[in-house]
Formats: structure tokens, C-alpha cells, sequence
């Protein structure tokens, strides 16, 4: 048993803080989120090809690097903290996770070399206009013709949609859910960016009509690989949180200790003081849930990923709005301006809240998972 | 939960659950989960079964043989507190001097003094009780008043004492003895105890942490008294105690003279370090219980209830994880991180949440209470989680902790 971080787990944490200390600045991040593409395509590969980020979990018989998901959740912790804005939930946490779930050995074999090298950015493309995660949101349809499969309908909420190479979507079939993958250029595909309120990670809406596409693993057998994607897009997207939260918390304690009133630090006043220590409870607290999953992923063990995934979301997403929010009143007029970054982080928060399904919905999925 | 520890520990551990399986059987068994931290239910019992225990040699797992313990790991430590914790054995009643003044002896004490006091905590010969809070000294424990000071001729003061040494001539008169006078409070299980480490004023012209020593006192003595103050469930669990020209001898203090902030402040770091996963797996069995209850009550169907159930269930699940986190660190021989300080907040405040929702879901049932205000578990544990927000440094003192020491936020200016 050890739940607590290796030094190598400690030395990725570096590096990869360090690189996004240079390429993730708050410059760079206002410069993007103004940017309807919303990403930098040169940082994009140098993360690939410096540091290996976008392969560091794919296996290396698929040219990633074979780490594990706390290790990733190293990334993910790091990348929530700076901001980053890059395709990297939806090509890693969602497209990369869903190609190793699903039971189609030539798709992880053709598919996820170019997403471990940078080459392809990618997405997962599941959510429809009733904005469910769950199977019976699916109704896009698929069906078979002469010359293979195609896909006709809307898929909308789709991360970096507009921008992904590779869209892996989940469709419906006579026999079920199943999965397919469709590619950019693909005749039929009308893709829409979407204007979000967090600006740091975007969206967009996919028009299918006629549209051909691959079919990954076999038809009608695909939600089992897509709940478990989301299990540990969940439990990742929780360590983003904690990231983004502990910036936050961050960036109050040190307004609060330079912050002048009644002639001393606002911070020596209980009543800020005291907000701050609360943030860092509602943290620590975050962190056990995400760790507690990434830990649970790890050890491969099925029933405790499906608890503490849920867990994860139910809890760290409000705690990162909690804390978002805090920083603010801690900042006072300043933190309420657009100027200022706290709202990047309300933001991202607010937004993050409810992009794998809601708090609520993830408390249902718990209860459910423990026969509550 | 189930937790492995590795196989270095597997061998203790098996030892020990058997040994469990064996001895916490009869009225031992029918006590399985009585007692807590300020619950003195069945305290004869209770005794008993710590006196099994020593019996076993099971108690002072990690202290040094030549003082009756096994001399054994942190490890084994934790995989002490979790098998007792999972078989919910009585709290024990020797508590405070296992968890706290054994530790600070062993930390601060003398060679004599651990010679003399550590081997009858083990053999539950000598109860201990904590005197460091007083009626002015709450929260602010750097306020304490209880004066000590050397007995003798001319009214030897501190500094002539301490100047003088081992030459000092003996006898009584000649201040080969501390006489104590102040009031002490809040002490846990204070009517049972023995012996008394209490933190003293021996410099008088000094303020606060400075000029403190840590005495220990004997109880059974015409100089001190000890009265039961009664708890809000009823018991009379803690006390106060009435120091008046109550006498020790001059080798009793522990650490330094004058240093005994240092000796304090070392006890409580214990305290917040050893207790946390007994604690834990007793809220695990009060949510799987509530959890029963809601089921019987039919109370899952209600959308309301449920999302606080289940919430409750996030808590003490993040608890654990929360704490083998800590576990991990120590046993790792790394610094524990900021949730070993958080833990403390975290899981008093939903402990309470958990107890408000078992009371409602226990409904009028609830609020009927047995002869002589007798609980049950869920009335008692509910009551009893309000002290868990003052004791061992109250909520607002830990955010003050929190904020100052792991923030780095500056502390407000003295008045």
C-alpha cells in the first residue's frame, strides 16, 4: 500500500510545472482564450516531443511512454494549476482513454501512435443537445451502407470539436451504443465552435450528415468501454480541479498577506484568515477524493474506480468552485475585475462543474454504485 | 475496510488478530465499541480489558522494551490502532497516558522518570490526567497561571533553586520540593487518576510561554482535590482539579525548568498524530449504519435525504483517504503534508454533520432517552461530537494553525 507520490512522480511534477511556467504564462492564457482555435500548436508538440504529455500513459507498444494514471494525474494537477489551454482533456483523459478501453486491437494499433507523438489531436464526441453522459443520451445514429458506416445527426458540448483531427463518437445502432471514429476531413462533417463561458477550454457542435466513419470494437458493445473512459476522465478532470483550486488558494494567501487595511495584511484579520484555512481544508479534502481515484486506477481495481470516480466529481467539483469563488471575495473589487485572473478560474470552475455530468449526477452514480 | 500493510507486518498482524479473536470475548465483547475520547462508559470494564490487554503486552506496541513496550515500528503502530479499530474493541481507558504523557516522557522525559512511570502505564497500575487548561487558560494556554515553586527555608525562588543544583542540602525545607497552587480543568477522567502532568507558572515575573515548567504531581495528596464536572451527555467524564500547596518532588519536571511550553506543545503534536484512524473506522460503522437506518426508514426514496446520505458516505470516505495518506508518509519516513494538520477540522465538522442526520432520521424515537438519561450509541455519539470541535484545540485555534503555519499568513498584532 503506498498512497503517497514517488520522487519520480515528484520530479514530473517539476518539470512539467516548469515548462508551463514558460508556456502556459497568464499572457499566454488570456492570448488563447481570446483565440477561437485556443490552443498554440508549437506548444502543443513541444509537450509531445520535450516531455512526452500527450503519450505519457498510452503503453509503449503504441509509442507512448507506459506510465500510470497517477502519474498522469501528476499532468493534470499541473496543467488545471496553469490554465493551460490545449486539447489535452479531450485528446488524453477522453479520445486516448476511450481507444484503450474499447475491444479493437488495429484502432489502438493505427490510432493512438499519432496522439502519443502530438500528431493528432482528438476528441470524444458523446454529449448531445440534452447534454447527458449517460447511455440513453445517445441517439445519434449509424448505419450500414455498401460502402461502410455512416453517421447521421448532431453531437454538441464536443471538446475542441472544431479543432480535433480525430473524433471518436458514439452513435446509436439497432443492436446499441457503438463507438466510431470519424475523421476531419470526412464529407458530411459540419463542425460549429461554440462561445464558452470559461474561454480556457472550448467546445463545439458537430453536425453529421451521411458522414462516413470507422467502427471501433464490435457494434452495439460500446458503453461499457465509454462508462469506464468516463470513470477516469472523471477522476482526472477531479485532479484538474485540485490544481486549478490550489492556484487559487494560492493566489488569495499571497493578496492577503500583502494587502493592507486598518494598517495591517488583511491576512491577520480572522475573518480572511480563516476563509483561507477553510479553502485549504475544502483542498486537502479535494485531493484525497481525486488521489483516492487515481490511486484506485492504478491498482486496476473495477468496483472501487466506479466509487471513487463518482466520488471524485461529486466532490472536487464544488470544491473548486468554492474556492474559485473565495479568492474572489479575499481579492474584493479587484478579483470582480476582467482585468484580474480569478475570474479565469470562477470560470474554469463553474465550467468544469458540470463537464462530465453534474455534482448531482455524479452523487446519483455513487449512490447507485453502493446500493444506496 | 480492509487494509494490508505488507508483508513485513503480516506476521504481527496475525499474532495480534488471533490473539483478539481469543481475549475479546464475554462482557469484553459486549463492550465492543463503548467509550471514546470523552465517553467514560463502563470504565470498570473497560479498565479490565485494558488490563488484558496488558496482560498480552499489547499495550505500548512501539515503546522500548526496557519499559515493558514491544519496542516495535510505526508500522506495526498503525497496524496495531487499525486491527484494534476494526474490531472494535473498547476504548481504551488508559488513553491519555498511552497516547500522551507516555509519549511526551519518552520524547522530554528523564531516564529516571521513564524508568519510574512508563512500566505502570503498561501494566495499568497508575492512571494519568492532563492538567494544562485552567478556568483563564482555554484556547490561550500560554496564560496559565498554576504558580509552582520550590519549597524552603526563606522562600527559595526559581532562580536561587536552579542556581543551586546538586548541591542543594535535602529535605523539604531546604527546596527539594515543588508546591503547586492554581486550578486546573477540563481533565479528562480526572477522578480516576493517579498522577497528574500539569503545566505550571515557575517564574513568576514571566509572561506567557516563557517561565513555564511541566510537573508531575501525585494525585493522592491532601493538596490536591478533584472534582467531576459532568458532560453535556450526562457522564462525569472530565473534572476539575484543585491545586493547594500540593507537593512533588524537585526531579518531577519533565523537559526543563522554564521549558515546559516546549514540553506542551510536544504532547500535542502527539495528540493530533496517533488518533485519527480508530476515530475514522468508528464514523465508517456510524454511516453504514445511518445508511441501514435511512434503508428501514424508507428514507432513501426521499431526494432530500439521499443526497445528504450519500454525502455523508463522501466524507467519511474521504477521511480514510485523507488519513492513509498521512499513513504513507510517515511510514515512508517523509514530513506528513497539510492534510495531516486539515484532517482534524475536516473530520470533526462532518462528524457532527453525520450525527445532525442520524437524529433526524432516528425521528421522534430519537428524542426518548432510557432511565437516568441513558443513550443510545446514536444519541450519544451525537452529543458527544460536539466537543470534538474544542478539544485538542478548537476549530477556530486550528484555522488560526492553518492559516499561520502552513499559509504563512501573519498573525494578528497583540493588543
Amino acid at each position: 500500500m503506498d498512497l503517497t507520490f514517488s520522487e519520480e512522480q515528484d520530479e514530473l511534477r517539476k518539470v512539467v510545472r516548469s515548462f508551463l511556467a514558460r508556456h502556459a504564462t497568464e499572457a499566454d492564457v488570456r492570448r488563447l482564450a481570446a483565440d477561437p482555435s485556443g490552443y498554440d500548436p508549437a506548444v502543443w508538440r513541444r509537450m509531445a516531443t520535450e516531455i512526452g504529455l500527450q503519450g505519457l500513459a498510452v503503453p509503449e507498444k503504441y509509442g507512448g511512454s507506459g506510465f500510470g494514471h497517477v502519474d498522469l494525474g501528476v499532468v493534470f494537477e499541473e496543467t488545471g494549476r496553469a490554465l493551460l489551454c490545449a486539447p489535452y482533456f479531450a485528446t488524453v483523459a477522453l479520445a486516448a482513454e476511450t481507444l484503450l478501453r474499447c475491444d479493437d486491437e488495429r484502432a489502438r494499433t493505427d490510432l493512438l501512435p499519432g496522439i502519443a507523438s502530438g500528431e493528432t489531436v482528438a476528441t470524444l464526441a458523446l454529449t448531445e443537445e440534452n447534454g447527458r453522459w449517460d447511455e440513453v443520451g445517445v441517439h445519434l445514429t449509424a448505419h450500414e451502407e455498401a460502402g461502410g458506416w455512416r453517421l447521421t445527426g448532431v453531437k454538441t458540448y464536443v471538446f475542441d470539436g472544431h479543432l480535433a483531427d480525430l473524433l471518436l463518437v458514439a452513435a446509436r445502432t439497432p443492436s446499441g451504443v457503438s463507438l466510431f471514429a470519424v475523421e476531419a476531413e470526412a464529407p458530411g462533417l459540419a463542425r460549429t465552435p461554440l462561445p464558452t463561458l470559461d474561454q480556457t477550454r472550448k467546445q463545439a457542435r458537430v453536425e453529421f450528415t451521411n458522414t462516413p466513419a470507422r467502427l471501433l470494437g464490435p457494434e452495439g458493445a460500446a458503453w461499457p468501454a465509454l462508462e469506464r473512459t468516463l470513470a477516469t476522465a472523471s477522476v482526472l478532470l477531479a485532479a484538474e480541479q485540485v490544481g486549478g483550486a490550489a492556484a487559487a488558494l494560492d493566489a488569495a494567501v499571497e493578496y492577503a498577506k500583502i494587502r493592507e487595511q486598518y494598517g495591517r495584511p488583511i491576512g491577520s484579520f480572522q475573518g480572511i484568515k480563516h476563509k483561507c484555512a477553510d479553502m485549504l481544508v475544502e483542498i486537502e479534502s479535494a485531493r484525497s477524493a481525486a488521489y483516492g481515484g487515481l490511486w484506485a486506477l492504478d491498482a486496476g481495481d473495477e468496483a472501487e474506480i466506479a466509487i471513487s470516480a463518482a466520488l471524485a466529481q461529486a466532490f472536487c467539483s464544488e470544491a473548486f468552485t468554492k474556492v474559485a469563488g473565495d479568492n474572489i471575495q479575499v481579492h474584493g473589487g479587484i478579483g470582480f475585475t476582467w482585468e484580474h485572473p480569478a475570474h479565469l478560474y470562477l470560470k474554469r470552475a463553474k465550467s468544469s462543474e458540470v463537464l462530465l455530468g453534474t455534482p448531482s449526477y455524479h452523487r446519483e452514480l455513487l449512490a447507485a454504485r453502493l446500493g444506496i | 475496510m480492509e487494509l494490508d500493510f505488507g508483508p513485513a507486518v503480516r506476521g504481527f498482524r496475525d499474532e495480534l488478530r488471533d490473539w483478539l479473536a481469543e481475549h475479546l470475548v464475554g462482557e469484553f465483547a459486549e463492550h465492543r465499541g463503548v467509550g471514546g475520547p470523552t465517553d467514560g462508559a463502563a470504565w470498570e470494564v473497560r479498565l479490565a480489558w485494558d488490563r488484558e490487554l496488558a496482560a498480552g503486552n499489547w499495550l505500548g506496541v512501539g515503546w522500548p522494551q526496557e519499559y515493558g513496550g514491544r519496542g516495535l515500528g510505526l508500522l506495526e503502530e498503525i497496524v496495531f490502532e487499525y486491527e484494534y479499530a476494526r474490531v472494535n474493541a473498547p476504548y481504551r481507558a488508559t488513553g491519555n497516558a498511552l497516547d500522551l504523557l507516555g509519549p511526551m516522557l519518552l520524547k522530554m522525559g528523564s531516564e529516571a522518570q521513564r524508568k519510574r512511570f512508563l512500566p505502570p502505564i503498561l501494566s495499568v497500575e497508575e492512571l494519568w490526567g492532563q492538567g494544562f487548561s485552567e478556568p483563564g487558560a482555554g484556547s490561550d494556554l500560554a496564560s496559565v497561571r498554576t504558580r509552582a515553586e520550590r519549597a524552603g527555608g526563606g522562600g527559595t525562588s526559581f532562580e536561587d533553586a536552579s542556581v543551586e543544583g546538586a548541591s542543594r542540602p535535602t529535605g523539604v525545607e531546604n527546596g527539594d520540593e515543588w508546591v503547586v497552587n492554581g486550578q486546573k480543568v477540563w481533565t479528562s477522567f480526572g477522578v480516576h487518576a493517579d498522577w497528574l502532568y500539569v503545566l505550571t507558572r515557575t517564574d513568576p515575573d514571566s509572561r506567557r510561554h516563557k517561565g513555564l515548567t511541566m510537573l508531575l504531581v501525585p494525585a493522592d495528596q491532601p493538596g490536591v482535590e478533584i472534582r467531576p464536572i459532568r458532560n453535556l451527555a450526562g457522564q462525569d467524564e472530565f473534572a476539575e482539579v484543585f491545586l493547594s500547596d500540593a507537593r512533588t518532588d524537585a526531579d518531577m519536571v519533565v523537559g526543563e525548568v522554564g521549558q515546559g511550553w516546549r514540553t506542551a506543545m510536544a504532547t500535542l503534536g502527539i495528540e493530533r498524530g496517533t488518533t485519527l484512524l480508530p476515530q475514522q473506522l468508528t464514523f465508517e460503522r456510524e454511516a453504514e449504519a445511518l445508511i441501514g437506518l435511512a434503508r428501514e426508514r424508507g428514507a432513501l426514496d426521499d431526494p432530500m435525504l439521499r443526497r445528504r446520505i450519500v454525502d455523508a458516505w463522501i466524507s467519511v470516505r474521504i477521511m480514510r483517504t485523507t488519513n492513509l495518506r498521512t499513513i504513507a508518509e510517515l511510514t515512508a519516513g517523509r514530513a506528513p503534508g497539510p492534510q495531516a494538520t486539515t484532517a482534524k477540522l475536516y473530520a470533526s465538522t462532518r462528524h457532527q454533520q453525520l450525527g445532525h442526520l442520524a437524529m433526524e432520521l432516528a425521528g421522534p424515537a430519537g428524542q426518548i432517552v432510557g432511565e437516568d438519561y441513558g443513550l443510545d450509541t446514536r444519541q450519544r455519539s451525537f452529543l458527544l461530537s460536539l466537543a470534538e470541535t474544542i478539544y485538542g484545540g478548537s476549530s477556530e485555534i486550528q484555522r488560526n494553525i492553518i492559516g499561520e503555519q502552513l499559509l504563512g499568513l501573519p498573525k494578528a498584532p497583540r493588543p
